[in-house]
């Protein structure tokens, strides 16, 4: 068995169009709250839920709203992230794609609870489809009422809109998210001010992305006590994973928080077990910036517990043995995988996606992409090793955004776990380091 | 540029539909669709003219519209092919077989990720993940993902461009004559 919160009518003919959302009860739950509830029961029953934001931090979501500043006469915003760019991570797209109309809700309901009249939805340029499929599901909506002013004759008022960036992973961080949306350059801003404080165009402003935004409808339409009756521990209600990489059904899934690491990569419900009957050799659980695991330990935590699909449960031993949930980018890697050609590629991409504003990040970035190419190239030498560690360790925690230590954790958890192939690589050459 | 810089009438409605989602005096925010649309309407790039028209139309100064157009991967500071290919080489695509497509299709037209082909109908480029990982190996032309593609449907697609022989742009001009209202 398993719930379906935001999936529950993927399938259903005509589920992106206003008239098919409406068929399977869309809608209703947005006038439950204009027509029943006050704008602080709403963020009472998301702070019941226990949901956690889903675009990779996992902060809960009732308290961010919390901290939104309110002062008198000054707008407010709610941004909804849909840069989604984090690498092996594709489930705000297929949501947005299939079901546009959940997420309209989701803004419209959240617009109500955090006071905004003007929100915005920023989704990543290279959708451009889905900006298109976005903005006729927003037309339709304010042709009947939906959006605009005077919602359902409820007095409250709100418009939409949905930006598109035009390339840039860093503009999924939500500081330069906003200064994308201002018109400018993705660079993200130094922390304080919040955006909670000073956001979009200084005005305080909160910033969720589509998943979190999406799970509002059901907590709200079910009560935060519904939904914190799903999943295990803090690991409320349902979640989105992106499953990629060599497993036999590659897909987006909403799986109920709790479900067994093990069961969803083999089961035929869920990824299907491995490609070809190969041997799982290495799993990144949560978009490539979480620390890669090898099988065992995916499968299973060092005290032996089966490893499960929670933030607890995957993070279980720090970074020694556990990673993170992330995003849910699900990406799963076959016995012949090479684990230090998969770690240069992505170390190239956050090479690529420096935004440049620190040393630290911007140099240190393109110095680990450097050295892993040596690597590979058969000329490191066992000191380059040494100096990758080093590398990565300069970079965490010296850094405007936490870019830099996506691009250094990964590093940080191959050469932990995977030594050895580092090691095999380099066995041949012993001269110093540094030459790259 | 010998012609006129100048959107088409519909695009300057598009321009207006879009500057007027945000706040008096905040119309700069509306640089990156406006820039797509520039795209579409010249060529697939961006010649200094056309972003000193752009400047102008947004009241910005000329040197924010270069800030904002060198920043972000999907603008073109240099002509490209009518057919942009864009082929996805991160991580989970590696896995799944990006390196054989991006091979098959250097071979097919004969040039490396970077150059234009010399009748000017394909620039090939690689980018970063494109959030179709599921659906790999992928590349991209103009607004339409091309998904789960082995060397035999990745040809054909090519050839349909070939002989269709229309530019293609992320915000295509069809898009602007239907989205202007
Ligand atoms: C480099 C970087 C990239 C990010 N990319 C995304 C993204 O594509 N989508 C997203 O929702 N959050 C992304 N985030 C997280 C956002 O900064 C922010 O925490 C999130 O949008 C908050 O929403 P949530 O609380 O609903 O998760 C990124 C963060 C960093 C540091
Ligand atoms: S850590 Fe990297 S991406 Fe983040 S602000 Fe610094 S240079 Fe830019
Ligand atoms: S890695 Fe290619 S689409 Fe994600």
């Amino acid at each position: 068995m398993s719930v379906k919160l935001l999936f529950e009518h993927l399938d259903k003919p005509g589920i992106r169009n206003l008239e098919g959302y409406r068929s399977h009860g869309g809608y209703q739950t947005l006038e439950k709250a204009l027509r029943t509830l006050k704008p602080d029961d709403i963020t009472g029953e998301v702070k019941k839920s226990g949901l956690r934001g889903r675009g990779g931090a996992g902060f809960p979501t009732g308290m961010k709203w919390g901290f939104l500043a309110k002062p008198e006469g000054v707008p407010r915003y709610l941004v909804c992230n849909a840069d989604e760019s984090e690498p092996g991570t594709f489930k705000d797209r297929y949501l947005m794609e299939h079901i546009p109309h959940l997420l309209i809700e989701g803004m419209a309901i959240s617009s109500f609870a955090l006071g905004a009249e003007t929100s915005y939805i920023y989704i990543r340029g290279e959708m451009m489809y889905v900006y298109h499929i976005l903005q006729a599901a927003i037309d339709e909506a304010y042709a009947n009422n939906l959006l605009g002013s005077n919602i359902m004759g409820s007095g409250f008022s709100l418009d939409l809109h949905v930006h598109c960036g035009a390339g840039a992973y860093i503009c999924g961080e939500e500081t330069a998210l906003l200064e994308s949306l201002e018109g400018k350059r993705g660079n993200p801003r130094i922390k304080p001010p919040f955006p909670a404080v000073k956001g979009l165009w200084g005005c305080p402003t909160v910033v969720n992305n589509v998943e979190t935004i999406s799970a509002v409808v059901p907590i709200v339409r079910d009560g935060g006590d519904a939904y914190a009756r799903i999943g295990i521990g803090r690991s409320t209600g349902t979640k989105l994973i992106s499953a990629s990489g060599h497993i036999n059904n590659p897909g987006v899934y909403e799986i109920e928080l709790g479900l067994p690491v093990e069961e969803f990569i083999y089961s035929e419900q869920w990824c299907g077990g491995i490609t070809k009957g190969k041997k799982l050799k290495a799993v990144v659980a949560g978009g490539s910036s979480v620390p890669v695991l090898p099988a065992e330990l995916i499968l299973k935590t060092a005290a032996g517990e089966p490893r499960l699909m929670t933030y607890e449960s995957l993070s279980d031993g720090g970074f020694e043995t556990g990673t993170m949930l992330g995003s849910g980018g699900f990406i799963v890697m076959d016995e012949d995988t090479s684990i230090v050609k998969n770690l240069w590629n992505f170390t190239r991409f956050y090479h690529h996606e420096s935004c440049g504003q620190c040393s630290p990040c911007r140099e240190g970035t393109g110095w680990m992409e450097k050295v892993l190419h040596k690597i590979l190239a058969g000329k490191g030498t066992r000191a380059d090793i040494d100096l990758l560690w080093d590398i990565q360790k300069n970079i965490e925690g010296k850094t405007i955004c936490p870019l830099g230590e996506a691009a250094a954790w990964p590093v940080a958890a191959a050469i932990r776990h995977f030594r050895a192939e580092f090691e095999e690589l380099t066995s041949q050459i012993t001269e110093p380091a540094g030459q790259v | 540029m010998d012609k006129e810089v100048r959107f088409s009438d519909d695009a300057l409605q598009l321009v207006n539909r879009i500057t007027s989602r945000y706040p008096e005096g905040k119309q700069k925010s509306a640089i990156l669709p406006v820039l797509h649309i520039a795209q579409a309407e010249f060529d697939g790039w961006l010649p200094v003219p056309v972003m000193d028209y752009v400047a102008g139309l947004l009241r910005m100064q000329t040197i924010e519209v270069y800030e904002v157009a060198s920043f972000y991967s999907m603008f073109n500071l240099k002509p490209v092919g009518k057919c942009l290919i864009e082929v996805c080489h991160t991580g989970p695509c590696w896995l799944s077989g990006s390196d054989g497509l991006l091979s098959y299709i250097e071979k097919k037209i004969g040039i490396k990720p970077g150059e234009t082909s010399p009748d000017g109908m394909f620039t090939l480029k690689t980018v970063e993940c494109l959030a179709s990982c599921g659906t790999a190996p992928m590349m991209q032309i103009g607004e339409k993902y091309h998904e789960r593609l082995t060397d035999e449907k990745c040809g054909e697609i090519l050839d349909a461009c070939r002989e269709n022989g229309e530019r293609v742009t992320h915000w295509s001009v069809k898009r602007i004559q239907n989205d202007k209202a």
